[in-house]
């Protein structure tokens, strides 16, 4: 058995027994990233480090590259911070190094988080270890991609829009995005500070439950975590769903549908009914406006929180050759213009054009508005359902280049998991079969804000019957 | 056609608090550059806000002394601009829920009571200081003052005069010492002020268009601006042109306006909600705690101690002009010494010896009883007022007991006449001219008698017994 391939829990069980140490196991997944990440390209940079002695668990982490990690390089795989280094660690990583987490390095993403397919990166586009020519999702398209090959047993990613649960679903691995507020995101470079979540991606819903269980809880020093205790995740993880309120949200199955993604999805249904489940055809009727509305609250949070990488304090300085008008403003344009990615200009242009004077009422105002009645469409369902059951994404992974020059597309590939997003809940994504290319599907599974628990043991109930948590991606062949 | 000047005002004003507005670095000036700076309050990536509950008091305290509503909705919103002395590229400011909002102020100013209307007061974040250091020819930043908690206090336009203007920045100034929220030291740069000016013909309703003054850093300063900028728009209007909207810099060597480049001017800051900060609500009951907080405010005071004890006005006002001062006077005036004779020591001798010490009166070592324990001794005749006031100039630096400095120092006046007799008859005997010119008539003479007697006695008789015992003595011998 190869070392790599295992889940966390099943290294902690061998590394109880002694038939393995910390030190092997990480040597065994470095060896891994050696052997694949030149296919991939999941990592942008590794770190050597040593386990430390006997410590509750040191399972090697990849680390999504908006993650600050002190004195460690973390660019957001942007060339504008591409000297940062932070003088601090992240919440999630204090807390990893608390329970002695080996950190494996820097996993690749869409520029900032700016993306569906982790092509806009600075370091080069990532590849689906499924099928090295399609895509693995985004943003955290690295985090996906790694745990699905084998290069990190367990990692972090940020979500913002889809951005664990998408790549989740088009690398086969489970992902998480926690309750808004679960996750301290003291650390965590902002996307769109209202919806962003750091959240786990594992190679079961068990790792899933336990990783959550490590990086969770109140922290001070973000104003938006919530000061609730955290359950311990690992005593949901049952099967039994009987009674279980399961809503099909009607708007989720549209036209447009990869048809073995209904398929499969539907027979998730068809298997939580057998099991005792009560399945409720329910209705979000805003869910049309969840794409243009997240791409207006979102990009104008990100203009405000980009405006810091200005060349000042830290980061790229660039000056033109030539002097064009002051030089404060010459370096600021500069740098902006070098520093910044195709993705980040778009979507800093658009936010900043959506708060502007004159269009503020027109588009960020009505976003927020239409945000409001998406919350309460999720609101009200969960009043009448435990779980609500859809697709991850309307389509398995897509090919490389198929969608980067159609933004549009792009943005709708997100359109089943940013409701989550706008509404703050917690959502997982988890395999549920393969299309006939061999690719992965995901089914997400909603519940209300803190509910993560009736997530995980739907999740596992479905997982443990259906056994798809096993497959692995054949990079080798 | 007579023209009237319509004036608001906006002042920042820095908090005292121990620690800066959104994280844990110390409130303090004077450190050298960029030793008071954290990763959030230098807006490093990833770091996030969380509001200094002291500021908040503080804003509410402001906000209840000027007689405003409190919000209860706490909010925050983010302005955005591009400064290097900025460095998250927006400022944390409050837009549409500010702490505090319809109030207003009572001051005296020429003579009458007068009542300006406060539109709003709002908390928000310093920015750091800009150096231009032209040893290398280059701007640097000093973040130190990054993160200092701030109140805006915005004025009605309701001000009609340079020195009203002065009046009312006086009186702001002085409720505010009395909060003790602020340095309110504009040297310093912990109150700043700005100026709205305009002017209208007399009679007319509609407000003038309105220039905004900048870079005044005193309150004559203010004021001269202000005289400076009506009389410019005056003579501007009466030439035939028209006052034009814009920022003009008043620059205090040359007493002279200078139009901002206006490009500097064409701001569309972009407010939006800071979604770092989550919004909270007020109770009724903490609003009331903070009230409950609030010291007796200046003018009130003022109004109360002329009742109270029947003092003068301009007395009342030099007496409240400091919090401590007025404390000072009514502990000394409770020990039931004569109050017309305390307010004077207080307002003539004692502040003359505060201002050559350039201190306050909590920094003296004279405690009220001392001092009124001085003025009972004045008064019962046990020592002359001269020797009063070097006992003064003795016992504000250390702090001894009258009496005793009165028996060290031999200062009681002699009112032994079998001791003055002698002196006296001496002294007649001396001058048995003088005494035949009082005796045929001239009465003034003897005002020459007693200062030979009074030099004999190194000063220390009591003048008035002494001119009755020479009158006696020179008639009777």
């Amino acid at each position: 058995m190869d070392l790599f391939a295992l889940t966390a829990h099943q290294i902690m069980e061998l590394i109880a027994s002694g038939a393995t140490s910390p030190v092997e196991v990480a040597a065994a997944v470095r060896a891994r990233i050696s052997a694949v990440n030149d296919r991939t390209n999941a990592f942008i940079r590794t770190y050597q480090e040593s386990p430390v002695g006997a410590s509750p668990m040191p399972i090697p982490i990849g680390i999504k590259d908006n993650i600050c990690v002190k004195g460690r390089l973390v660019t957001c795989a942007s060339r504008i911070l591409k000297d940062f280094c932070p003088p601090y660690d992240a919440a999630v990583i204090e807390k990893i190094r608390a329970v002695g987490g080996v950190i494996l390095g820097s996993l690749n993403m869409d520029e900032f988080a700016f993306g569906s397919s982790s092509e806009t990166s600075a370091y080069g586009i990532v590849r689906n270890p499924w099928d090295l020519e399609r895509v693995p999702g985004g943003s955290s398209g690295g985090s996906a991609a790694a745990v699905a090959a084998g290069e990190a047993v367990w990692a972090l990613g940020s979500d913002t829009g889809g951005s664990i649960r998408q790549p989740a679903s088009f690398c086969g691995v489970v992902g998480l995005k926690p309750t808004y507020g679960r996750v301290s995101r003291y650390g965590l470079i902002a996307f769109g500070s209202s919806l962003d979540q750091i959240g786990p991606i594992t190679k079961d819903v068990t790792d899933c439950a336990r990783l959550l269980n490590i990086i969770a809880g109140f922290d001070r020093r973000d104003s938006t975590s919530v000061d609730l205790p955290v359950p311990d995740y690992a005593l949901s993880l049952r099967r039994d769903v009987k009674g279980l309120r399961i809503g099909i949200p009607k708007e989720y199955f549209i036209a447009g549908i990869q048809p073995e993604v209904q398929a499969a999805v539907m027979a998730a249904v068809a298997f939580f009914r057998k099991e005792g489940a009560i399945i409720k055809d329910i209705s979000l009727p805003h869910t049309e406006y969840a794409v243009a509305t997240y791409y207006i609250a979102a990009t104008a949070e990100a203009s405000s929180n980009l405006a810091r990488f200005d060349g000042v304090e830290f980061g790229l300085r660039a000056v033109p050759e030539k002097s064009r008008k002051a030089g404060i403003v010459d370096m600021y344009e500069e740098t902006r213009a070098r520093g910044f990615g195709d993705e980040a200009k778009r979507r800093i242009m658009l936010g900043t054009y959506v708060l502007s004077a004159g269009y503020y009422d027109a588009y960020y105002l009505r976003a927020l508005k239409a945000r409001t009645l998406i919350k309460n469409d999720l609101d009200k369902a969960f009043v009448d359902c435990d779980i609500i059951l859809s697709p991850t994404a309307p389509t398995t992974a897509f090919r490389i280049g198929e969608k980067a020059s159609d933004p549009l597309a792009m943005y709708l590939s997100d359109i089943f998991t940013i409701p989550a997003n706008l509404a703050g809940v917690p959502a997982l994504s988890l395999p549920c079969g393969f299309d006939s290319a061999g690719l992965p599907i995901g089914l997400q599974l909603m519940a209300a804000p803190f509910a993560e628990e009736k997530i995980f043991s739907t999740a596992f109930a479905y997982e443990q019957a259906h056994g798809w948590h096993t497959k692995r991606a054949r990079l080798d062949l | 056609m007579d023209f009237e000047t319509v004036i608001g005002l906006e002042v920042h004003l820095q908090l005292n608090t121990a620690t800066k507005i959104f994280c844990a670095c110390r409130n303090d000036f004077g450190l050298p550059a960029n030793t008071c700076v954290c990763p959030v309050c230098l807006g490093l990536p990833g770091t996030l806000p969380v509001l200094n509950r002291m500021v908040l008091r503080s804003g509410m305290k402001v906000g209840l002394a000027l007689n405003c509503t409190i919000n209860t909705f706490v909010k925050f919103d983010r302005k955005n601009y591009y400064y290097p002395d900025l460095p998250k590229g927006y400022q944390i400011s409050q837009f549409d829920f500010p702490i505090a909002k319809k109030g207003f102020l009572d001051f005296i100013t020429g003579g009458q009571e007068k009542r300006i209307g406060i539109t709003r007061a709002h908390m928000e974040e310093d920015a750091g200081k800009l150096i231009h250091d032209d040893a290398v020819n280059a701007t640097l930043v000093d973040y130190n003052r990054t993160g200092t908690p701030l109140i805006e206090i915005v004025s009605e336009p309701e001000l009609r005069s340079a020195q009203e203007a002065y009046d009312y920045l006086s009186a702001l100034k002085l409720t505010l010492q009395y909060l003790n929220v602020s340095d309110c030291d504009m040297e310093k740069g912990s109150l700043r002020c700005d100026a709205n000016v305009s002017i209208r013909p007399k009679g007319e309703e509609k407000l003038g268009t309105r220039t905004e003054l900048k870079n005044m850093n005193s309150f004559s300063a203010v004021k001269r601006a202000i005289e400076h900028e009506a009389e410019r728009q005056a003579r501007l209007v009466f030439s035939g042109g028209s006052v034009v909207q814009q920022t003009l810099l008043w620059n205090e060597e040359k007493s002279v306006t200078v139009p901002m480049r206006s490009k500097e001017q064409a701001h569309d800051y972009r407010y939006f909600p800071e979604p770092d900060l989550v919004p909270f609500t007020l109770t009724e009951a903490a609003i009331a705690a903070v009230r409950g907080e609030l010291p007796e405010l200046p003018f009130v005071r003022l109004r109360r101690m002329v009742a109270q004890y029947g003092i003068m006005d301009y007395d009342a006002i030099i007496l409240v002009s400091d919090r401590a001062f007025a404390d000072f006077f009514e502990a000394a005036a409770l020990t039931g010494v004569d109050v017309k004779s305390l307010v004077n020591w207080m307002n003539g001798p004692l502040m003359k010896e505060l201002k050559e010490r350039r201190c306050r009166v909590t920094d003296l070592k004279l405690k009220p009883l001392d001092l009124a324990a001085l003025v009972r001794r004045v008064n019962d005749g046990t020592i002359s007022n001269l020797a009063a006031k070097d006992i003064l100039a003795d016992i504000v630096d250390s702090g001894k007991d009258v009496d005793l400095v009165i028996r060290e120092q031999g200062l009681a006046q002699v009112s032994d006449e079998d001791e003055l007799g002698k002196i006296v008859d001496d002294i007649l005997k001396e001058h048995p001219q003088v005494v035949e010119q009082i005796r045929s008539g001239k009465a003034n003479a003897a005002g020459f008698l007693v200062g030979q007697a009074m030099k004999r006695m190194q000063g220390k008789a009591n003048p008035k017994i002494l001119n009755e015992f020479i009158q006696r003595r020179v008639m009777h011998v």
